[in-house]
């Protein structure tokens, strides 16, 4: 055993504590995440986040790329909310161009922005409340998920990645049948909401595991910059679709659920009401939905339909040219913020006037909460770490990029 | 619906809220302007950034309390290289605006603003670690994506998309 010599105690502070490894495989890390735990026997005394496990190098690939290949690959930074990734970067790029959406596109947008909403918040809460100890939770939210998959399979033959929104509008009309089926769920669902609260919301024990649980003031938020869900459970009232409607949400009436705890319990209490908004949000947007196309009349941009293509000289020439050489966008920079399950998204892209974007840079809302982890964990049990992670709601592939 | 064009000119832009801010604190520390897209971009004078951002976090009327985010954009091979990028929102007026400082390519340096808003932490590392950006001030600055040993930085133009075989 010579290679491995004793650890030498170098500070006197760490003649009590130890350091502890958690993740980067650890189930309740939610992916790859490293905490380096400094511990006072069960006390949290110091914790540093490692992170850079899941890095792809996204923003590097991207500045490779076309403008119209770099939505496949938005899809798996967020991957619990692909459509969320590819609306903002759609709309980034639409900023850039100038480019107006038809409105049959813009609700379509809101509606699947909502639907991957309550995909990601029911995968948050069924792996929340099983990290807590609820295994009934997880099964029945999973079920539930299940349903909202079909549709993305639906309308883009794929369940997580889909790739669905392109720059100009939307990739295909939705299925015939969609909007019926997704009807039936939209009634269907507040009882599913009903049913986790009545398994949660008044659980004796999972209160006990909640309340008071790993606490940040509002202060604190903002100056660590946390987002979403977990600035609005220390009491800020903020939400993007409201402050800085995009899309199309203006025309959507909902509520913005804040706690003022700002405790485990409270960001729970946030994202359940969501759910709930978010569902109310799917109901307004299929009774109202326009007729009408579901791109943008751009040829340059908007790749034509497959008929047209194969049918007329031009459509096929466009087609030809944008898949060949891609489109240029005119030369600028624009920062477009969404409001995504988790928080704050941005994508800020530079364009200098090619048919490839210059630097393209996501502003995860992971990374943002990530960092007022340390503050809500310092001091307490090790325990509290979990149900604080879970709280925090974190996506690697969004944090690494 | 066309684009308009990109406004520069400082007095057609004074009534936004930071900039008039800035202006009233300190003119010569505003290098330019651009008003595009519905999205305000202000040069700072890279000395004076913690300083700036510090004015603007303590507006009376507007804080721009909140530090969205941090990154850089490397212009290789014009000089100066670097600009590093700051998106600030303002949470009670829901106002936005983008501080840019300019950087030298030999050895770039800028003082960092994790003292105005903790949250800088990460975003500087980040920049530091994918550009070779180096915040003065910073508490921990390491690398924090790529492995502590790895050579270069990926994120320059002049490092290859495939990596160095």
């Amino acid at each position: 055993m010579t290679q491995f010599p004793a650890a030498t105690v170098t500070e006197p502070s760490q003649d009590r504590t130890l350091v502890l490894n958690m993740g980067p495989q650890h189930p309740s890390t939610h992916g790859v995440l490293r905490l380096v735990l400094e511990i006072d026997g069960e006390t949290v005394v110091r914790l540093m986040p490692e992170i850079g496990y899941l890095h792809t190098g996204i923003e590097k690939t991207c500045e490779a790329k076309f403008y119209q290949q770099v939505v496949p690959l938005t899809d798996r930074i967020d991957y619990l909310c692909p459509l969320t990734n590819n609306l903002t970067y759609c709309l980034a790029v639409e900023k850039l161009l100038g480019l107006e959406i038809p409105p049959k596109a813009q609700w379509m947008r809101v509606l699947m922005n909502e639907l991957t909403r309550i995909n990601s918040h029911l995968v948050w809460l069924g792996t929340h409340a099983m990290d807590l100890g609820a295994m009934t939770v997880f099964l029945y939210c999973f079920r539930e998920r299940e349903d909202v998959l079909r549709f993305f399979e639906m309308v883009s033959g794929q369940r997580m990645m889909t790739s669905y929104f392109r720059i100009g509008g939307l990739a295909l009309e939705p299925p015939l049948g969609f909007f019926e089926k997704v009807k039936k769920f939209a009634d269907r669902f507040p009882g599913n909401v009903d049913e986790y609260e009545g398994l949660l919301t008044g659980n004796p024990m999972f209160m006990m595991r909640t309340k008071g649980v790993g606490r940040l003031s509002m202060e604190d938020a903002i100056a660590l910059g946390a987002t979403g869900p977990t600035l609005r459970g220390s009491g800020v009232d903020i939400d993007l679709r409201r402050d800085a409607p995009y899309t199309g949400y203006e025309n959507f009436k909902f509520k913005v659920p804040v706690s003022t705890e700002g405790d485990v319990f409270a960001r729970y209490v946030c994202r359940v009401q969501e759910l709930r908004e978010s569902i109310g949000m799917v109901q307004q947007a299929l009774a109202g939905m326009p007729e009408g196309p579901v791109k943008a009349d751009a040829p340059k941009v908007v790749l034509p339909d497959r008929e047209k293509m194969k049918t007329q000289m031009e459509a096929l020439i466009y087609h030809f040219k944008i898949i060949t050489e891609g489109f240029s966008v005119p030369a600028g920079e624009v920062y477009q913020a969404v409001e995504s399950p988790r928080g704050e998204m941005g994508y800020y892209i530079v364009s200098d006037g090619t048919a490839k974007p210059y630097r393209v840079h996501m502003r995860g809302p992971s990374y943002a909460n990530l960092q007022a982890l340390s503050k809500m964990c310092e001091g307490h049990l090790i325990a509290d770490v979990i149900a604080a992670i879970g709280s925090i709601d974190v996506v690697l592939g969004d944090i690494d990029r | 619906m066309g684009l308009a064009p990109a406004i520069t000119d400082v007095e057609e832009l004074k009534s936004h809220p930071a900039l008039a801010r800035l202006l009233a604190w300190n003119p010569p520390v505003v290098q330019a302007v651009k008003f595009d897209r519905e999205e305000l971009t202000v040069w700072i004078e890279k000395g004076s950034i913690r300083e700036a951002c510090a004015i603007l976090r303590d507006h009376p009327e507007c804080p721009f309390n909140y530090l969205c985010d941090i990154t850089a954009v490397d212009w290789y091979p014009s000089e100066p290289r670097f600009e590093v990028v700051y998106h600030l929102l303002s949470i009670p007026k829901k106002e936005r605006v983008r501080l840019k400082a300019k950087l030298d390519g030999s050895s770039p340096a800028i003082e960092s603003v994790t003292s105005v808003w903790p949250s800088a932490n990460f975003y500087e590392r980040e920049v530091f670690d994918l550009f070779g950006v180096r915040f003065t001030g910073h508490p921990n600055l390491k690398r924090i994506m790529m492995p502590d040993n790895w050579e270069g930085h990926p994120l320059r133009k002049d490092y290859p998309v495939e990596g160095y075989r």
